[in-house]
């Protein structure tokens, strides 16, 4: 009996399911606006650009690592993109092509030190966290970025349509490249050889360079890909907000983190999927969208989403304590 | 010049020979530093307000990074310092701005005053015990456990404060944060205090001794002995109770206190526990160190300071030296010189 779905339904996935289904169940009971395409719209735009980052992270997490520097990558790779293309111009191609570039380049810096200093990731990525963002606003003084071309400020959107209510949706820019980096990962995780690499790294380093992989070569793609990911989330997050602020994304490094370990990502390395993280992000999501609805103070939406965050880690910690617990006694 | 290369070589034979180099680093990193910013600002450097200044501001992101320090030794982290001490002062906060009557008597202030202080040390104690009993009794992860706390904790100090400033304290508390006692300013001593307490209750009793160990192999400690969840609880109730005097020292600095305070030192605390020295994965690390390392690091920032470079600079730079550190670390075990 215990083939894949019985696995299914003891993983943290499941579990995440059916909290954020009695979730949605609440709140489409209790508020009106809630199960609106308007508003799901609307959480959906407005939080694409955490799950980017958070999807980056999940690589970085499952290789045995971890980046904390991936707010201040986003910050520079935004700013350099944004007085490019302001003062320049440019395109689409050119709004992302920066950042990316940028991204790619902090990130194999980043790659390069961990593998070679031989210092847990954590403490080289906070070394970094500061080193990119102290040299980017001491070269910048700290200006906030507004007045971008018209191009950008209106953004790209496909699939236009419209409601009775005469309201019009389309897949825009934050959804595009949302779905791009899930249908990306999702295929460099599991169906390419490279992805199964960096879980079998992040699993037993010793036993993964003894299989001979290259393990230099994983550290790059691993870093630069959570740093690619987040130039792409740096640009998301400029054309929604239309401004370019040096103190919008930098701080909320832990945020992801958090996101990332409620779908059940190990900080040890070697576990962790694509779909956990993307429940992790709905959930926070959905839980911040429903107390705003239901008149809860924003206040209070970060004691909520510490309570979820403790109650979740310790029932797994609790739930594998027992379980050793039970395989302790059937060794005796 | 003769004598310079051999003292040079003399320093350079020291270091090599050290089993623990980092201290000699920082040292030399240290008369580096002065020795620039002395040649470079021509006397401004020693004047007496620098030093005042740099005085008054080591003590809060030290004791800071004492609490984080413990957590680091016994193999752990606590995310939660800062929280912990925003909330802790603002519970004293609280009781000096709302339960003082108007026109009180010096007794009655007093009183007052002595509760509002062992409020907010028995709030930032009950934080860490809170810490220690998710990490001790549902076996949650230092990091996940105290990244939860954390969120929490913040998210209850915005909520309860409505993100305003809780100010106007009655004169002898600012004394904590900003007064001179022999010519020494008060927080120093604090910081000294908690600095020598810490140091004697890691190298000399049974309890830092287990720090160490529970740093170097959880597994060995239990199989030796030791009540690992008693001593899980006892280490975060430490680390919490040093937010607690790190709250005091500054609310009355800052003569308020608010939930946003010195946020921005929570991954600084890290990088100055490691810097001085401070294995990350726990077991080694020395009081000592981490004050060169603090020092180290409000030299740069005064220095720069002096310059007219102040802001983010000094922050890119503490990172920076953090690297250059690793990277000598690195160099030496690469070169075969002492232990590898």
């Amino acid at each position: 009996m215990r083939g894949k779905t019985g696995i299914f339904f003891k993983s943290t996935e499941f579990y995440l399911l059916l909290v954020i289904t009695g979730l949605v169940a609440i709140l489409t009971v209790a508020t009106e606006d809630f199960f609106t395409l308007e508003n799901l719209f609307d959480v959906l735009v407005s939080y694409s650009f955490l799950g980017i980052m958070a999807v980056g992270l999940l690589v970085v997490l499952i290789s045995g690592g971890i980046d904390i520097s991936f707010t201040a990558t986003a910050t520079v790779a935004q700013y350099v993109m944004a007085i490019f293309i302001i003062r320049h111009g440019g395109g689409w191609w050119l709004a992302f092509l920066i950042p990316i570039a940028i991204g790619i380049t902090l990130g194999a810096l980043n790659a390069v030190l961990v593998y070679n200093l031989r210092v847990h990731s954590i403490i080289i990525t906070i070394a970094t966290l500061n080193v990119f963002y102290g040299v980017l606003i001491f070269v910048t003084k700290g200006k906030w970025i507004y007045s971008f071309p018209d191009w950008f400020a209106n953004g790209l959107r496909l699939f236009e349509f419209s409601t009775v209510d005469g309201i019009v949706y389309s897949v825009s820019l934050p959804i595009i490249v949302l779905l791009g980096v899930l249908g990306m990962t999702g295929f460099l995780l599991n169906r390419s050889s490279v992805g199964r690499q960096v879980y079998a790294m992040g699993g037993n380093l010793d036993a993964a360079r003894r299989m001979g992989f290259h393990i230099f070569r994983l550290h790059l793609f691993v870093y630069c890909y959570m740093g690619m990911l987040a130039g792409m989330a740096a640009v998301v997050q400029a054309q929604l907000v239309q401004t370019v602020a040096p103190n919008a994304i930098v701080g909320r490094e832990l945020e992801v983190v958090a996101a990332v370990v409620l779908g059940g990502a190990s900080l040890a390395g070697g576990a962790g999927t694509l779909l956990g993280t993307v429940l992790g992000v709905t959930l926070i999501a959905v839980m911040q969208n429903g107390l705003t609805l239901m008149g809860v103070s924003s206040y209070w939406h970060k004691v909520v989403i510490g309570l979820v965050i403790l109650v979740s880690v310790s029932i797994t910690a609790y739930n594998r304590k027992l379980e050793e617990r039970r395989h302790a006694e059937i060794d005796v | 010049m003769q004598k310079l290369m051999s003292d040079i070589q003399k320093l350079v034979s020291i270091i090599a020979m050290r089993r623990d180099p980092t201290n000699a680093y920082l040292l030399v990193i240290l008369a580096g530093l002065i020795g620039i910013f002395s040649l470079i600002l021509s006397g401004k450097f020693f004047s007496i307000a620098n030093l005042q200044s740099m005085a008054f501001q080591v003590p809060e992101l030290g004791i800071l990074s004492m609490a984080m320090m413990i957590a680091l030794l016994s193999g752990g982290l606590n995310l939660a310092i800062i929280a912990t001490a925003n909330m802790a002062g603002i519970v004293a906060a609280a009781i000096l701005t709302h339960f003082i009557p108007e026109g009180a008597s010096g007794a009655v202030l007093m009183l007052i005053m002595a509760v509002s202080v062992l409020a907010a040390l028995a709030m930032a104690l009950l934080i860490g015990l809170l810490n220690g009993w998710i990490i001790a009794s549902l076996g949650v992860s230092p990091i996940l456990a105290t990244l939860g706390t954390m969120t929490l904790i913040q998210g209850l100090n915005v909520s309860l404060t409505k993100g305003y400033v809780i100010s106007g304290f009655p004169a002898p508390i600012l004394f904590i944060g900003n007064g001179v006692l022999f010519g020494i300013p008060v927080p120093v001593l604090i910081f000294a205090a908690c600095a020598l307490l810490v140091s004697l209750l890691l190298r000399r009793t049974a309890f830092g001794v287990s720090v160490y160990m529970m740093g170097s192999s959880e597994k060995a400690t239990r199989f030796s002995g030791i009540h690992i969840r008693k001593m899980l609880f006892k280490i975060y109730a430490l680390s919490g109770f040093l937010c607690g005097i790190a709250a005091l020292v500054m609310i009355s600095r800052f003569n308020s206190a608010k939930a946003g305070y010195a946020s921005s030192y929570l991954l600084v605390t890290i990088l100055a526990a490691v810097l001085g020295g401070v294995d990350p994965f726990g077991g080694f690390g020395k009081m000592m160190g981490l004050v060169l390392a603090l020092l180290v690091l409000q030299v740069i920032s005064s220095g720069l300071n002096l310059l007219g470079l102040s802001g983010h600079l000094p922050i890119a730079l503490w990172g920076g030296i953090l690297i250059f550190v690793l990277f000598l670390n690195i160099l030496r075990a690469r070169l075969g010189v002492g232990r590898v």
